[in-house]
């Protein structure tokens, strides 16, 4: 028993040390496991509880990530992201990612998001938040997060911010400079 | 000249606005003593808390027509009417958005839906958002549980109506009706704050 855990651990320090130039290189490839996945028309959707997701708020290398909260009917969402996409395309060899977190009901994933991904061309990495008890993770996105959106975290292994504000384009640049 | 300076009076004051923007103030907490206001009601009537002379509190939702957050929560604000105002608990209703923002939301609209929705409660409309901001609403839905005392209505509850906004038969915590039952049982309300995601108020 004993030695099948010691080989246990070393696999797992094996695994990650192979792992960790990767997740550099393509972030997506650590990304957590879905709790469902939607598919529509050749789009598709990963799907998240908040536990799920969580590790998407947490990433540790060299990236600096901008996870936006929104949702396909809320119109000041919907009148930034494409500021948001525009910093994803422009920022593409700077290690920025864009993560747009849709918060989209759960019955509304086929009928609304995955169209409005397909119709608009979204380019920047969607993920839906399917989690309804928001009070219990709200306060784990930041603290001082009352629940309106749209709402922005910025982070990367050293600093984070939270903004429950609409964005400009030369807002988010502005953000985005303290961080590199 | 002189238009020149009130300009740029103008641009200091909109320079430390935007400044002070997220410090403004943050609105009550529970225990604090809640404004009362005189609002235009659907039916173009006035409406004070002060009126309500035989209340024991309010649930004070703000609320609006084109949020899909508000919608999915409808009928359970009915529902919380039906239940409590006949114990002294009524819904009062406030859309604190400016319809020049958001047209679905302008006073007419509000007629139309209170009338679809049969509303029992009054649907007030924060005319010039001067209410909200001293209540320290973020969004709709968003709720103030009040307790008429000797010093005022009183604070005792703020937040989401429950813990599922998508599907009403997987609630697990109904957090204002828990808080009103807790108040008329004469009881310390066990939940006393939530968040919950809705859509910013339109300003």
């Amino acid at each position: 028993m004993k030695k099948i855990l010691v080989v246990c651990m070393a696999l797992g320090a094996l695994a990650c040390q192979k792992k960790e130039p990767a997740v550099d290189a393509d972030p997506v490839a650590t990304d957590p496991t879905p709790t469902k996945v939607y598919s529509k028309d050749g789009v598709s959707v990963n799907s998240y509880d908040f536990k799920a997701f969580e590790p998407l708020l947490h990433k540790n290398n060299d990236t600096t990530y901008v996870v936006n909260f929104w949702a396909t009917w809320c119109a000041p969402c919907i009148a930034e992201l494409p500021h948001f996409e525009k910093l994803n395309r422009d920022y593409k060899d700077k290690k920025v990612k864009v993560i747009l977190a849709s918060l989209d009901f759960s019955k509304q994933v086929e009928s609304n998001l995955l169209p409005f991904i397909k119709n608009k061309n979204l380019q920047s990495k969607v993920v839906h938040l399917g989690d309804p008890d928001a009070n219990a993770w709200i306060e784990k996105v930041d603290s001082t997060w009352s629940g309106a959106i749209p709402a922005t975290v910025i982070y990367n292994k050293t600093k984070r911010n939270f903004y429950e504000q609409s964005f400009t384009y030369e807002q988010l640049q502005q953000e985005l400079a303290q961080f590199q | 000249m002189k238009q020149l300076r009130i300009l740029a009076l103008a641009v200091v004051v909109a320079a430390a606005s935007a400044f002070t923007l997220k410090t403004v103030n943050p609105g009550y907490k529970v225990g604090d003593i809640a404004t009362d206001f005189r609002l235009k009601n659907v039916n173009d009537k006035m409406v004070s808390l002060k009126d309500y002379k035989d209340a024991k509190g309010f649930i004070v939702v703000f609320t609006c027509n084109h949020c899909p957050y508000a919608k999915a929560y409808e009928d359970r604000i009915i529902a919380l009417d039906k239940k409590f105002s006949k114990l002294g608990y009524p819904v009062i209703a406030i859309n604190p958005n400016n319809p020049a923002k958001q047209p679905e939301d302008a006073f007419d609209r509000m007629k139309t839906r209170a009338k679809e929705k049969k509303f029992t409660f009054p649907y007030l409309f924060d005319e010039g958002q001067r209410i909200y901001p001293q209540y320290g609403a973020t969004k709709t839905p968003h709720v103030y549980i009040l307790k008429k005392t000797a010093k005022g209505n009183q604070v005792q509850y703020i937040g989401a109506i429950d813990d599922n906004h998508e599907d009403e038969k997987a609630v697990k915590e109904k957090y204002v009706e828990n808080a009103v039952n807790a108040l008329l049982a004469g009881k310390d309300v066990p939940v006393k704050e939530t968040k919950a995601i809705g859509c910013t108020i339109k300003v």
